[in-house]
């Protein structure tokens, strides 16, 4: 009898672990299902200025914000992370990748090598890119200077440096979805609605995150603490922006001055580093959108020491 | 009422002298405020330079105004603005002494003291930029040229040495 339970204690362990190794296997976009397509290197210009690229993975203490050396420390609650390479450098950038390997990390997070790529690299956001907008933005990568240089492994404690257990993660947070235009809002909402939750990531540090590191539902663009603990992010929708004008929003994302004439600090100044490129159509575009985000209340901000 | 039996015991009723007085009254007082802020900025630089700040917000905000074309370009509110830019500049880096790092919901942030190099360069930038544009700006098209700088400094000091609670 004990023989028994014992034998079935194991089949279940065994079944167990077996489970958790199929459900977690990182997920890739096949060669087959990336359409042949000719690029267009402005649009994919545009994605990388949208996209942010350049503020996580610009090779730190120099200006040229195409030198994508990456390894600026980006610190969060769980560790520090040190941005990739990712200049067309073919040993130590992605000069030798794919485009379904590229398409692969923006929309699924798993590394050419078939591993997890941790959430700090947004790719619940950038998976809502279109396959063409990533093929753009592919071509324009590899027509920046390749940089060479590996960066040095992240720093995380356990358990958070067992990469396999991110794939129970992407289960839980990572739904997969492509961006849905809603057909009664117009063309310009659609266009902001694209922007700012695709490459812009905005939500990614304007919400609260759970205890596992994800966006809290309902909570999306209420602000939250600022990722490296240093002070807060804003509430973006309507609770704290109700006063605000479209031209406001663009203005703020063009110029980094708020109307009550304050200028933005933080990372924020270096989100309007890249959102001042951008054509005034498209930040007009996400003005629309982000002033159509209804009051939501955030939650009372935490005081850091 | 016993004033002016004191004025007029004194001789001091003819309206010229008591004028004179009262002129030196006013200026005692004036002096007096003008040392309470400088106590003031000694005893709580951190109420002092957020109350410079303010300040330059709002000068800032009356420069956005023009350039936003919510009001229309005069001169003399553009270069009052930089004066105010040129003062903070100056007065500053003064600010933070090594006992100020904390308190009174400062915004500063502890970079500020571990680079203070930097920072302290970072309002020279500031404060010649000021100058120039005083200088340079005639019109709406040359406040816009020196507003692009005059932003990129703010924004550049805050990414750093600024901090916001929510």
């Amino acid at each position: 009898m004990l023989r028994k339970l014992f034998l079935a204690a194991i089949a279940a362990a065994v079944l167990g672990v077996a489970a958790f190794w199929f459900l977690t296997i990182a997920q890739t976009v096949p060669e087959s299902a990336i359409a042949a397509h000719t690029p267009d290197l402005a649009n994919g210009k545009t994605m990388f200025q949208v996209g942010g690229c350049a503020s996580c993975h610009a090779t730190p203490k120099q200006e040229d914000r195409t030198r994508l050396g990456g390894g600026a420390p980006l610190l969060s609650p769980f560790g520090t992370f040190y941005p990739s390479n990712i200049s067309p450098d073919p040993q130590d950038g992605i000069g030798n990748w794919t485009e379904a390997q590229f398409v692969t990390a923006l929309h699924k997070g798993t590394s050419p090598r078939g591993t997890h790529y941790y959430p700090a690299f947004p790719y619940t956001s950038y998976q809502r890119l279109t396959v063409a907008d990533t093929q753009d933005l592919f071509a324009y990568l590899k027509t920046l200077p390749p940089v060479s240089g590996r960066v040095r492994s992240h720093d995380l404690p356990f358990p958070f440096n067992i990469r396999r257990l991110l794939g129970g993660w992407k289960l839980l947070f990572l739904d997969g979805a492509p961006f849905v235009p809603d057909p009664a809002q117009s063309a310009q909402w659609n266009r902001g609605a694209y922007l700012v939750n695709g490459p812009g990531h905005c939500a990614e540090c304007h919400s609260p995150r759970n205890a596992l590191g994800a966006i809290e539902r309902g909570m999306r663009f209420t602000g939250g603490p600022a990722p490296d603990g240093q002070g807060g992010v804003p509430n973006i929708t309507q609770f704290k922006l109700k006063d605000w004008s479209l031209a406001d929003i663009a203005d703020v994302l063009n110029t980094g001055m708020t109307p009550d004439a304050d200028s933005v600090g933080g990372s924020m100044v270096d989100v309007v580093r890249n959102t001042s490129q951008l054509s005034k159509a498209d930040r007009e575009a996400m003005a629309v959108y982000i002033k159509s985000l209804p009051a939501v209340e955030g939650h009372a901000p935490k005081k850091n020491p | 009422m016993e004033l002016v039996f004191v004025c007029y015991r004194f001789g001091w009723n003819q309206k010229g002298t008591f004028m004179k007085l009262m002129r030196i009254a006013v200026a005692a007082v004036a002096l007096v405020a003008l040392g309470a802020t400088a106590v003031v900025a000694q005893q709580d630089p951190i109420a002092a330079r957020k109350a410079m700040m303010k300040a330059n917000g709002q000068a800032a905000g009356a420069l956005a105004k023009m350039v936003k074309g919510e009001a229309a370009f005069d001169l003399a509110t553009a270069k009052k603005s930089f004066a105010t830019f040129e003062d903070a500049a100056a007065k500053m880096p003064a600010l933070f002494p090594d006992n100020s790092k904390s308190g009174g919901e400062t915004a500063a942030t502890p970079k500020v003291w571990e680079d203070m190099a930097d920072f302290k360069a970072k309002f020279v930038k500031f404060g010649e930029d000021a100058k120039a544009a005083d200088a340079s700006v005639k019109d709406l098209d040359s406040l816009k040229a020196a507003m692009g700088t005059l932003g990129k400094d703010c924004g550049g000091c805050h990414e750093l040495y600024r901090v916001k609670k929510s």
